[in-house]
């Protein structure tokens, strides 16, 4: 039976014909060509292009900014919706916005920021260049800068979903004489448990992958690269060899997206009902 | 409306309250019955941490981008002088051209990503096909995969030197995509592709099919029912996905540091401006351009909370 809602089969196949074109071309097609790319030149040089030098420390200083970032972000995360969701207080609609203010400025102004605070004409400049404190240029720098853009991720995720489900439990455990920290271990955490990881997983994509924030306060100092960085200066270098090995790093971080993809996809399906649990 | 949604019902019990605390001559006790409402542990702890780091890694160094852009320095002594500097900065031909080139590609993005978006979202919703799950996750591509990887594979792709799509179409039709505004483009297509897809999703899948039904019954075709009864409905969440679109494609750096030459006055966009700026050590001028950049983006939200405050009366009054 033909119902009323039902679109005309031609209506149908061209919707469906325009969005599989559409996602082949824009999605599908750059994702198929970092493969193809990455392994051009053979197994071994993809694999001498990963344990190259510079490739080795953009891994690891990639993966030492994320460790900082991801627990720092989290634990705001969970602070901020633990006092906005359990808790009246004056300015808390304020509050909400100003947590979301990194989503909308430009990741390069978020490096901006920093620069003009700890930059050589900063406002700290002078005092941290007397003291021999390097920031701008070094690990913390990129930190901040990286905590900067990844800052929401955690508390937008998770105060949507402790809303929903309400104090009443931890009061509960309260009356039965517990303490706060029993209450957070016992009760509150293994509720938001995977609304944690879930933020965390965004977060910790985003921190491995940021590039125009970080490529403000990294400059150009050659040990000082994160993966994405390190991605342009083989680029830069030009030459096969130079296009080879930005492809095979930033096949690893297409790794990397893959796999957060599937693990937030598995939360989505599993724990968490995507409609009322979208940070985006 | 006979049941009393419970939203509304804690709205009623919330309002007298605070009414109280205005009214009540004594703040003493107006202050120990919003402590007695707090009955759980932490409150100091974690609004006291939240503030702590908001402050530490978003307040401060926004306020000294604000505060840099007043603040006479060795080169302009005086404060005029270096407002003066930062308007000169700010309406320059060449951060005008930049400008110019951020907002209309970013425009013609969000456009685009508003027809194919508002298609995808409705095709992922309503119709079943094989493999729609997969496709489904694949929208969130753009969000997973970092911009400067999304920015070199699509240079690899438009290069007109031995790029996959690039290089026939310059050899047949003498077109060039990579290092033009066209490139530009893409990547700011690619980057607002899922922000349309996500917004539209739960709205399209929320709407009632009655309303269809009785679309039909009284005599409408489907395209009447289109754009007489789905379209109201769906259309502030479809300006929300693009202006969405619109400001992540307005401060986008990582993609398009790849795919653009970066020439000044034609293929230079405001985020690379920004950067220069810095290079040249010329921090009032990239404080300037990083405040006009904080202004656009205050728009847009602006804009997009508008959209929504509209969106909800709108609805809270047909109800």
């Amino acid at each position: 039976m033909k119902r009323a809602t039902t679109d005309p089969l031609l209506a149908r196949y061209l919707c469906i014909g325009a969005m599989l074109a559409f996602m082949l071309f824009f999605l599908v097609f750059p994702v198929a060509v970092i493969l193809i790319e990455a392994f051009r030149k053979g197994i071994e040089f993809y694999l001498s292009a990963l344990s190259a030098h510079h490739s080795v420390t953009a891994i690891r200083m990639t993966l030492v900014v994320a460790l900082a970032v991801v627990p720092l972000n989290t634990v705001f995360g969970i602070c901020a919706a633990w006092s906005i969701v359990h808790f009246e207080f004056r300015g808390k609609a304020l509050l909400i916005s100003l947590i979301e203010i990194p989503l909308w400025v430009s990741p390069v102004v978020g490096g901006l920021v920093f620069a003009l605070v700890f930059g050589k004409q900063g406002w700290l400049g002078t005092w941290l260049e007397s003291h021999q404190i390097q920031i701008l240029f070094a690990y913390p720098g990129i930190v901040l800068a990286t905590a900067f853009v990844t800052f929401p991720f955690v508390a937008r995720g998770l105060i949507p979903l402790m809303l929903a489900q309400g104090s009443a439990e931890e009061e509960a455990a309260l009356t039965l004489g517990a303490n706060g920290w029993q209450l957070f271990w016992r009760v509150t955490f293994p509720k938001i448990k995977w609304g944690v990881l879930y933020g965390m997983i965004l977060c910790n994509a985003r921190a491995m992958g940021e590039f125009g924030a970080v490529s403000v306060v990294a400059g150009s100092v050659d040990d000082k690269m994160t993966m994405p960085l390190q991605i342009e200066q083989y680029y830069l270098a030009l030459g096969p060899e130079g296009l080879a090995s930005a492809f095979a790093l930033a096949s690893l971080l297409l790794v990397l997206s893959a796999a957060t993809l599937a693990i937030k996809l598995g939360l989505e399906w599993r724990h968490l009902a995507p409609p009322a649990f979208r940070p985006h | 409306m006979n049941a009393v949604s419970p939203l509304v019902k804690k709205r009623y019990i919330l309002i007298p309250v605070e009414t109280v605390h205005g009214q009540h001559p004594e703040p003493a006790r107006a202050e120990r019955s919003r402590r007695r409402r707090r009955i759980l542990p932490g409150f100091r702890l974690t609004l006291g941490f939240t503030i702590f780091y908001l402050s530490a890694i978003v307040l401060l160094p926004l306020g000294a981008l604000l505060l840099k852009t007043v603040t006479p320095t060795e080169e302009y002594p005086g404060v005029l002088q270096v407002l003066g500097h930062v308007i000169d900065i700010a309406f320059d031909t060449r951060s005008v051209d930049s400008y110019r080139l951020s907002f209309g590609l970013s425009f013609a993005a969000a456009m685009l990503n508003g027809v194919f978006g508002l298609i995808a979202a409705w095709a992922l919703i309503r119709y079943s096909f094989p493999g729609k799950k997969i496709i489904d996750a694949m929208v969130d591509i753009p969000f997973a995969m970092p911009t400067s990887v999304a920015g070199l594979a699509l240079t690899q792709v438009f290069s007109t030197k031995g790029g996959y799509i690039g290089q026939s179409l310059h050899e047949w039709f003498g077109w060039r995509i990579a290092y033009t505004p066209w490139g530009i483009l893409i990547a700011l297509t690619f980057i607002g592709f899922p922000f349309v897809v996500r917004t539209l999703q739960p709205v399209i899948a929320e709407l009632a099919v009655e309303v269809e039904e009785s679309a039909a019954c009284l005599g409408a075709n489907r395209w009447q029912t289109y754009w007489r009864v789905i379209f109201p409905a769906i259309h502030p969440a479809l300006l929300t996905g693009v202006m969405l679109a619109f400001g992540r494609g307005v401060g986008e750096y990582g993609s398009i540091v790849f795919i653009s030459s970066m020439i000044p006055y034609r293929t230079e966009i405001t985020p690379q401006l920004i950067i220069i700026k810095l290079d040249e050590s010329d921090y009032v001028g990239a404080a300037g351009l990083g405040l006009v950049m904080l202004l656009m983006s205050f728009a847009i939200v602006t804009t997009v909370n508008a959209i929504q405050y509209f969106a909800a009366h709108r609805r809270g009054h047909r109800r």
